[in-house]
Protein backbone atom coordinates (compact mmCIF):
# COMPACT_ATOMS: atom_id res chain seq x y z
CA UNK A 1 0.00 0.00 0.00
CA UNK A 2 1.14 3.95 -0.56
CA UNK A 3 1.90 5.78 1.60
CA UNK A 4 -0.41 9.05 1.40
CA UNK A 5 0.28 12.44 1.64
CA UNK A 6 -2.69 14.27 3.27
CA UNK A 7 -0.72 17.52 3.44
CA UNK A 8 -0.52 17.34 -0.21
CA UNK A 9 -4.07 16.39 -1.31
CA UNK A 10 -5.11 19.42 0.49
CA UNK A 11 -2.34 21.58 -0.53
CA UNK A 12 -1.28 23.23 3.04
CA UNK A 13 1.92 23.19 4.84
CA UNK A 14 2.63 20.51 7.45
CA UNK A 15 2.73 23.31 9.94
CA UNK A 16 -0.97 24.62 8.46
CA UNK A 17 -2.96 25.96 11.72
CA UNK A 18 -6.81 24.28 12.04
CA UNK A 19 -7.85 26.96 10.80
CA UNK A 20 -5.91 26.63 7.47
CA UNK A 21 -7.17 23.34 7.04
CA UNK A 22 -10.63 23.97 7.91
CA UNK A 23 -10.37 26.70 4.67
CA UNK A 24 -8.56 24.67 2.40
CA UNK A 25 -11.17 22.15 3.09
CA UNK A 26 -14.08 23.92 2.79
CA UNK A 27 -12.63 25.30 -0.70
CA UNK A 28 -11.91 21.79 -2.53
CA UNK A 29 -14.91 20.12 -0.98
CA UNK A 30 -17.31 22.98 -2.62
CA UNK A 31 -15.20 22.03 -5.85
CA UNK A 32 -14.97 18.70 -5.99
CA UNK A 33 -18.64 18.51 -3.77
CA UNK A 34 -20.10 15.26 -6.11
CA UNK A 35 -23.24 17.19 -6.19
CA UNK A 36 -21.80 20.22 -7.27
CA UNK A 37 -18.76 19.21 -9.37
CA UNK A 38 -18.93 18.55 -12.92
CA UNK A 39 -15.23 17.75 -12.59
CA UNK A 40 -14.40 14.65 -14.39
CA UNK A 41 -12.59 12.66 -11.43
CA UNK A 42 -14.51 14.76 -8.65
CA UNK A 43 -15.73 12.01 -6.59
CA UNK A 44 -12.62 10.74 -6.28
CA UNK A 45 -11.06 13.51 -5.79
CA UNK A 46 -13.63 14.05 -2.94
CA UNK A 47 -12.89 11.20 -1.12
CA UNK A 48 -9.56 12.00 -1.02
CA UNK A 49 -9.77 15.22 0.10
CA UNK A 50 -12.52 14.03 2.50
CA UNK A 51 -9.95 11.48 4.09
CA UNK A 52 -7.33 13.50 4.79
CA UNK A 53 -10.43 16.45 6.25
CA UNK A 54 -10.81 13.42 8.69
CA UNK A 55 -7.34 12.72 9.72
CA UNK A 56 -6.05 16.53 9.67
CA UNK A 57 -8.73 18.22 11.67
CA UNK A 58 -8.52 15.78 14.17
CA UNK A 59 -5.59 17.05 17.20
CA UNK A 60 -5.35 13.37 17.78
CA UNK A 61 -5.36 11.49 14.00
CA UNK A 62 -3.34 14.60 12.73
CA UNK A 63 -0.37 13.60 15.79
CA UNK A 64 -0.56 10.35 15.24
CA UNK A 65 0.11 10.55 10.81
CA UNK A 66 2.97 12.96 11.76
CA UNK A 67 4.52 10.59 14.06
CA UNK A 68 4.03 7.84 11.54
CA UNK A 69 5.11 9.66 8.09
CA UNK A 70 7.88 11.73 8.71
CA UNK A 71 10.01 8.70 8.31
CA UNK A 72 8.19 8.31 4.57
CA UNK A 73 7.40 9.83 1.08
CA UNK A 74 4.35 10.14 -0.72
CA UNK A 75 3.99 6.74 -2.69
CA UNK A 76 6.41 4.91 -1.24
CA UNK A 77 5.51 1.86 -0.15
CA UNK A 78 3.99 1.65 3.53
CA UNK A 79 3.09 -0.56 6.46
CA UNK A 80 2.19 0.50 10.06
CA UNK A 81 4.52 -1.21 12.24
CA UNK A 82 2.62 -3.31 14.75
CA UNK A 83 0.52 -1.44 17.66
CA UNK A 84 2.01 1.85 16.14
CA UNK A 85 -0.99 3.97 17.36
CA UNK A 86 -0.96 2.77 20.80
CA UNK A 87 -0.86 5.96 23.31
CA UNK A 88 -2.89 7.89 20.73
CA UNK A 89 -6.63 8.06 21.93
CA UNK A 90 -8.90 8.41 18.96
CA UNK A 91 -12.31 10.30 19.35
CA UNK A 92 -15.45 9.05 17.09
CA UNK A 93 -16.00 10.63 13.81
CA UNK A 94 -18.78 10.73 11.56
CA UNK A 95 -18.38 9.48 8.33
CA UNK A 96 -16.55 12.02 5.86
CA UNK A 97 -16.71 12.00 2.45
CA UNK A 98 -19.30 10.06 1.05
CA UNK A 99 -20.78 7.51 3.33
CA UNK A 100 -18.24 4.96 1.53
CA UNK A 101 -15.04 3.46 2.24
CA UNK A 102 -11.54 5.16 2.76
CA UNK A 103 -8.36 4.16 1.22
CA UNK A 104 -6.63 1.03 2.65
CA UNK A 105 -4.39 3.42 3.49
CA UNK A 106 -6.54 4.97 5.87
CA UNK A 107 -8.32 1.94 6.93
CA UNK A 108 -4.69 0.65 8.16
CA UNK A 109 -3.99 3.62 10.35
CA UNK A 110 -7.68 4.24 11.49
CA UNK A 111 -9.78 1.70 10.38
CA UNK A 112 -10.51 0.20 13.99
CA UNK A 113 -10.72 3.67 15.34
CA UNK A 114 -12.92 5.02 12.54
CA UNK A 115 -15.64 2.32 11.81
CA UNK A 116 -16.36 2.04 15.67
CA UNK A 117 -16.87 6.15 15.53
CA UNK A 118 -18.91 5.54 12.52
CA UNK A 119 -22.14 7.04 12.69
CA UNK A 120 -25.06 4.38 12.60
CA UNK A 121 -26.50 4.90 9.89
CA UNK A 122 -29.64 3.68 8.89
CA UNK A 123 -29.54 1.05 11.94
CA UNK A 124 -30.95 2.83 13.98
CA UNK A 125 -34.34 0.55 13.82
CA UNK A 126 -33.12 -2.57 14.05
CA UNK A 127 -34.99 -5.08 12.07
CA UNK A 128 -34.66 -3.23 8.90
CA UNK A 129 -31.85 -3.46 5.98
CA UNK A 130 -30.28 -0.32 5.22
CA UNK A 131 -31.47 1.39 1.70
CA UNK A 132 -29.48 1.62 -1.10
CA UNK A 133 -29.19 4.28 -3.39
CA UNK A 134 -28.06 4.38 -7.20
CA UNK A 135 -28.18 6.44 -10.06
CA UNK A 136 -28.76 5.27 -13.72
CA UNK A 137 -29.00 6.39 -17.54
CA UNK A 138 -31.95 5.43 -19.30
CA UNK A 139 -33.09 5.24 -22.39
CA UNK A 140 -35.71 7.50 -23.20
CA UNK A 141 -37.64 5.02 -24.78
CA UNK A 142 -37.73 2.96 -21.44
CA UNK A 143 -40.10 5.88 -19.70
CA UNK A 144 -42.22 5.92 -23.17
CA UNK A 145 -42.86 2.23 -23.14
CA UNK A 146 -41.92 0.80 -19.98
CA UNK A 147 -40.12 -2.23 -21.15
CA UNK A 148 -37.16 -4.12 -19.07
CA UNK A 149 -33.59 -2.75 -18.65
CA UNK A 150 -30.95 -4.47 -17.14
CA UNK A 151 -28.94 -1.91 -14.65
CA UNK A 152 -25.43 -3.29 -13.76
CA UNK A 153 -24.61 -1.76 -10.14
CA UNK A 154 -21.72 -1.49 -7.64
CA UNK A 155 -23.27 -1.69 -3.60
CA UNK A 156 -21.46 -1.53 -0.61
CA UNK A 157 -21.82 -4.57 1.40
CA UNK A 158 -20.21 -5.52 5.11
CA UNK A 159 -18.67 -9.34 4.11
CA UNK A 160 -18.27 -11.94 6.70
CA UNK A 161 -15.30 -10.20 8.55
CA UNK A 162 -16.95 -7.04 8.76
CA UNK A 163 -14.96 -4.68 6.37
CA UNK A 164 -16.76 -2.79 3.92
CA UNK A 165 -16.17 -3.76 0.07
CA UNK A 166 -18.02 -3.16 -3.04
CA UNK A 167 -19.83 -5.66 -4.91
CA UNK A 168 -21.27 -5.41 -8.39
CA UNK A 169 -24.70 -7.01 -9.66
CA UNK A 170 -27.24 -6.94 -12.24
CA UNK A 171 -30.33 -6.22 -11.75
CA UNK A 172 -33.32 -6.63 -14.02
CA UNK A 173 -36.04 -3.65 -13.57
CA UNK A 174 -39.21 -3.23 -14.95
CA UNK A 175 -39.32 0.28 -15.78
CA UNK A 176 -42.53 2.16 -14.71
CA UNK A 177 -43.80 4.52 -17.84
CA UNK A 178 -43.58 7.96 -17.71
CA UNK A 179 -40.81 8.11 -15.17
CA UNK A 180 -38.91 11.73 -15.74
CA UNK A 181 -35.17 12.94 -15.11
CA UNK A 182 -34.58 13.10 -11.66
CA UNK A 183 -37.39 10.72 -10.36
CA UNK A 184 -36.36 7.42 -8.25
CA UNK A 185 -37.53 4.17 -8.83
CA UNK A 186 -37.90 2.39 -5.65
CA UNK A 187 -37.17 -1.58 -5.98
CA UNK A 188 -38.79 -3.03 -2.77
CA UNK A 189 -36.53 -5.05 -0.59
CA UNK A 190 -33.47 -4.88 -2.73
CA UNK A 191 -31.29 -2.49 -0.40
CA UNK A 192 -29.30 -4.44 2.37
CA UNK A 193 -30.41 -7.16 3.95
CA UNK A 194 -31.38 -6.82 7.37
CA UNK A 195 -29.22 -8.04 10.57
CA UNK A 196 -31.05 -10.74 11.82
CA UNK A 197 -34.63 -11.62 10.39
CA UNK A 198 -36.09 -8.39 9.92
CA UNK A 199 -37.20 -6.92 6.39
CA UNK A 200 -34.29 -5.80 3.89
CA UNK A 201 -34.09 -2.28 2.82
CA UNK A 202 -34.94 -0.89 -0.44
CA UNK A 203 -33.18 0.55 -3.42
CA UNK A 204 -33.72 3.60 -4.97
CA UNK A 205 -32.86 4.32 -8.64
CA UNK A 206 -32.19 8.07 -9.75
CA UNK A 207 -33.04 8.23 -13.45
CA UNK A 208 -31.19 10.56 -16.44
CA UNK A 209 -31.67 10.06 -19.77
CA UNK A 210 -29.24 9.46 -22.21
CA UNK A 211 -29.76 12.19 -25.06
CA UNK A 212 -32.07 10.56 -27.50
CA UNK A 213 -31.26 10.85 -31.18
CA UNK A 214 -35.03 12.32 -31.74
CA UNK A 215 -36.62 13.99 -29.54
CA UNK A 216 -36.04 16.69 -26.82
CA UNK A 217 -37.25 16.09 -23.29
CA UNK A 218 -38.97 18.63 -21.41
CA UNK A 219 -40.48 17.89 -18.42
CA UNK A 220 -43.12 15.69 -19.75
CA UNK A 221 -43.37 17.50 -23.33
CA UNK A 222 -41.20 15.85 -26.40
CA UNK A 223 -39.80 17.87 -28.91
CA UNK A 224 -39.01 17.34 -32.27
CA UNK A 225 -37.10 19.75 -35.16
CA UNK A 226 -38.98 18.60 -38.66
CA UNK A 227 -37.15 19.20 -41.72
CA UNK A 228 -39.71 20.61 -44.62
CA UNK A 229 -38.80 22.03 -47.78
CA UNK A 230 -39.50 25.58 -48.26
CA UNK A 231 -42.62 25.28 -50.07
CA UNK A 232 -44.15 22.29 -47.68
CA UNK A 233 -43.77 24.97 -45.69
CA UNK A 234 -44.96 27.95 -47.68
CA UNK A 235 -48.15 25.71 -49.51
CA UNK A 236 -48.81 23.74 -46.28
CA UNK A 237 -48.38 20.14 -46.79
CA UNK A 238 -49.13 16.50 -45.08
CA UNK A 239 -45.94 15.43 -44.17
CA UNK A 240 -45.15 12.08 -42.43
CA UNK A 241 -43.57 12.25 -39.12
CA UNK A 242 -41.70 10.37 -36.34
CA UNK A 243 -43.79 9.91 -32.90
CA UNK A 244 -43.16 7.65 -29.62
CA UNK A 245 -46.36 6.39 -31.04
CA UNK A 246 -45.42 5.45 -34.55
CA UNK A 247 -45.81 7.69 -37.64
CA UNK A 248 -47.80 10.38 -38.07
CA UNK A 249 -49.42 12.05 -40.94
CA UNK A 250 -48.78 15.63 -39.67
CA UNK A 251 -50.66 18.61 -41.52
CA UNK A 252 -48.42 21.43 -42.29
CA UNK A 253 -50.55 24.42 -42.27
CA UNK A 254 -49.83 27.15 -45.04
CA UNK A 255 -47.53 29.90 -44.29
CA UNK A 256 -45.56 27.91 -42.15
CA UNK A 257 -42.55 29.22 -41.46
CA UNK A 258 -38.89 28.13 -39.03
CA UNK A 259 -39.83 27.79 -35.76
CA UNK A 260 -43.42 27.10 -36.09
CA UNK A 261 -44.37 24.87 -33.60
CA UNK A 262 -47.31 22.81 -33.77
CA UNK A 263 -48.93 20.48 -31.05
CA UNK A 264 -49.85 16.57 -30.81
CA UNK A 265 -51.42 17.10 -27.38
CA UNK A 266 -51.04 14.23 -24.84
CA UNK A 267 -48.41 12.62 -26.95
CA UNK A 268 -45.47 13.45 -24.70
CA UNK A 269 -44.65 11.23 -21.86
CA UNK A 270 -46.96 9.32 -20.21
CA UNK A 271 -48.97 10.03 -17.04
CA UNK A 272 -52.76 10.55 -15.68
CA UNK A 273 -52.18 14.09 -17.52
CA UNK A 274 -49.53 13.47 -19.80
CA UNK A 275 -47.16 15.85 -21.95
CA UNK A 276 -47.50 17.19 -25.20
CA UNK A 277 -45.62 16.44 -28.47
CA UNK A 278 -44.36 19.72 -30.23
CA UNK A 279 -42.99 19.60 -33.92
CA UNK A 280 -40.80 22.59 -34.49
CA UNK A 281 -40.48 23.03 -38.40
CA UNK A 282 -37.26 23.28 -39.86
CA UNK A 283 -36.69 24.50 -43.15
CA UNK A 284 -34.38 22.84 -45.24
CA UNK A 285 -32.78 24.48 -48.45
CA UNK A 286 -32.89 22.32 -51.96
CA UNK A 287 -29.56 22.23 -53.42
CA UNK A 288 -29.37 24.59 -56.42
CA UNK A 289 -27.49 22.03 -58.29
CA UNK A 290 -28.54 21.43 -61.94
CA UNK A 291 -30.45 23.93 -64.76
CA UNK A 292 -33.77 23.44 -63.73
CA UNK A 293 -33.02 24.32 -59.55
CA UNK A 294 -31.49 27.27 -60.46
CA UNK A 295 -34.25 28.47 -62.81
CA UNK A 296 -36.70 27.85 -60.60
CA UNK A 297 -34.77 30.04 -57.64
CA UNK A 298 -34.78 32.70 -60.35
CA UNK A 299 -37.79 32.51 -61.12
CA UNK A 300 -37.98 32.90 -57.21
CA UNK A 301 -36.31 35.78 -56.85
CA UNK A 302 -38.03 37.38 -60.34
CA UNK A 303 -41.73 36.47 -58.51
CA UNK A 304 -41.55 39.52 -56.16
CA UNK A 305 -39.37 41.66 -53.67
CA UNK A 306 -38.11 39.42 -50.83
CA UNK A 307 -35.75 41.20 -48.10
CA UNK A 308 -34.98 38.08 -45.86
CA UNK A 309 -32.81 40.91 -43.64
CA UNK A 310 -35.71 43.62 -43.20
CA UNK A 311 -35.88 43.48 -39.62
CA UNK A 312 -31.98 44.19 -39.37
CA UNK A 313 -33.13 47.45 -41.12
CA UNK A 314 -30.90 47.29 -44.37
CA UNK B 1 -27.52 -12.64 -17.86
CA UNK B 2 -30.14 -11.68 -20.27
CA UNK B 3 -33.09 -9.49 -19.35
CA UNK B 4 -36.58 -11.85 -18.93
CA UNK B 5 -39.61 -9.87 -18.35
CA UNK B 6 -41.25 -12.49 -16.03
CA UNK B 7 -38.26 -12.51 -13.22
CA UNK B 8 -37.67 -8.51 -13.77
CA UNK B 9 -38.26 -5.89 -10.50
CA UNK B 10 -41.43 -3.93 -10.92
CA UNK B 11 -40.36 -0.48 -10.30
CA UNK B 12 -42.20 2.34 -8.92
CA UNK B 13 -42.07 5.88 -9.23
CA UNK B 14 -41.24 6.90 -6.27
CA UNK B 15 -41.27 10.45 -6.27
CA UNK B 16 -45.46 10.32 -7.71
CA UNK B 17 -46.29 7.40 -5.77
CA UNK B 18 -45.32 7.68 -2.28
CA UNK B 19 -46.96 9.86 0.39
CA UNK B 20 -44.71 9.86 3.15
CA UNK B 21 -45.26 10.99 6.81
CA UNK B 22 -42.39 12.56 8.74
CA UNK B 23 -41.49 9.42 10.52
CA UNK B 24 -41.18 7.56 7.49
CA UNK B 25 -38.49 10.44 6.32
CA UNK B 26 -36.93 10.03 9.14
CA UNK B 27 -36.01 6.79 9.22
CA UNK B 28 -35.10 6.62 5.57
CA UNK B 29 -33.01 9.74 5.87
CA UNK B 30 -31.11 8.15 9.42
CA UNK B 31 -31.89 11.45 11.07
CA UNK B 32 -33.86 12.83 13.97
CA UNK B 33 -37.95 14.05 13.28
CA UNK B 34 -36.23 17.76 14.51
CA UNK B 35 -34.10 17.85 11.81
CA UNK B 36 -36.71 17.29 9.09
CA UNK B 37 -39.08 20.03 10.31
CA UNK B 38 -35.96 22.25 10.38
CA UNK B 39 -35.76 21.55 6.91
CA UNK B 40 -39.61 22.10 6.48
CA UNK B 41 -39.33 25.64 7.96
CA UNK B 42 -36.87 26.40 5.87
CA UNK B 43 -38.19 26.13 2.98
CA UNK B 44 -36.01 22.72 2.00
CA UNK B 45 -39.19 20.47 1.44
CA UNK B 46 -42.61 21.35 1.10
CA UNK B 47 -45.41 19.50 2.95
CA UNK B 48 -49.06 19.35 2.54
CA UNK B 49 -50.85 18.86 5.78
CA UNK B 50 -53.64 16.03 5.89
CA UNK B 51 -55.93 15.94 9.01
CA UNK B 52 -52.94 18.19 10.84
CA UNK B 53 -50.57 15.71 10.03
CA UNK B 54 -47.71 16.51 7.57
CA UNK B 55 -47.32 14.43 4.12
CA UNK B 56 -44.32 14.63 2.31
CA UNK B 57 -43.90 13.23 -1.66
CA UNK B 58 -41.43 10.75 -2.77
CA UNK B 59 -39.11 13.45 -4.25
CA UNK B 60 -38.67 14.80 -0.29
CA UNK B 61 -36.49 11.83 -0.06
CA UNK B 62 -33.61 12.78 -3.01
CA UNK B 63 -34.02 16.69 -1.67
CA UNK B 64 -33.12 15.88 2.06
CA UNK B 65 -31.18 13.57 1.40
CA UNK B 66 -29.09 16.04 -0.88
CA UNK B 67 -29.45 18.59 1.86
CA UNK B 68 -27.73 16.28 4.19
CA UNK B 69 -24.75 15.47 1.95
CA UNK B 70 -24.26 18.99 1.57
CA UNK B 71 -24.84 20.29 5.15
CA UNK B 72 -22.16 17.31 6.41
CA UNK B 73 -19.83 17.57 4.03
CA UNK B 74 -19.66 21.65 2.80
CA UNK B 75 -20.50 22.39 7.02
CA UNK B 76 -23.33 24.45 5.86
CA UNK B 77 -25.66 26.37 8.03
CA UNK B 78 -29.56 25.64 6.71
CA UNK B 79 -30.01 29.02 5.07
CA UNK B 80 -26.98 28.25 3.20
CA UNK B 81 -28.16 24.12 2.14
CA UNK B 82 -31.43 25.79 1.37
CA UNK B 83 -29.86 28.52 -0.98
CA UNK B 84 -27.45 25.60 -2.41
CA UNK B 85 -30.52 22.95 -2.92
CA UNK B 86 -32.29 25.43 -4.72
CA UNK B 87 -29.35 25.73 -6.97
CA UNK B 88 -28.27 22.15 -7.33
CA UNK B 89 -31.75 22.00 -8.69
CA UNK B 90 -31.95 24.74 -11.53
CA UNK B 91 -28.69 23.72 -12.18
CA UNK B 92 -29.67 20.24 -13.44
CA UNK B 93 -32.71 21.33 -15.10
CA UNK B 94 -30.90 23.73 -16.82
CA UNK B 95 -27.85 21.28 -18.20
CA UNK B 96 -30.74 19.07 -18.99
CA UNK B 97 -31.96 21.46 -21.25
CA UNK B 98 -28.77 22.56 -22.50
CA UNK B 99 -27.75 18.82 -23.29
CA UNK B 100 -30.70 18.57 -25.24
CA UNK B 101 -30.40 21.70 -27.03
CA UNK B 102 -27.01 20.52 -28.23
CA UNK B 103 -27.73 17.51 -29.89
Amino acid sequence: MEFKDYYKVMGVARDATDAQIKQAYRKLARKYHPDVSKEKDAEARFKDVGEAYEVLKSPEKRAAYDQLGKDYRPGQDFRPPPNWDSGFEFSGAGPGAGDESYSDFFDALFGAQARAGRGRRGEAHPGRGEDHHAKVLLDLQASLNGGTRSFTLRMPEIDAEGRLVSKERTLNVQVPRGILAGQQIRLAGQGAKAHGDGTPGDLYIEVEFQPDPLYRVDGRDLYLELPVAPWEAALGATVKTPTPGGNVELKIPPGSHAGTKLRLKGRGIPATQPGDFFVVLQIALPPATGEKAKAAYAALAAAGAFNPRASLGV
Amino acid sequence: MSPTDDRALPGTIFDESAILSIQDLSRMCAVDERHIVEFVEEGVLSVVTVSSEWRFTGDALRRARLALRLERDLELNLAGVALAVELIEELAQLRRELGARRQ
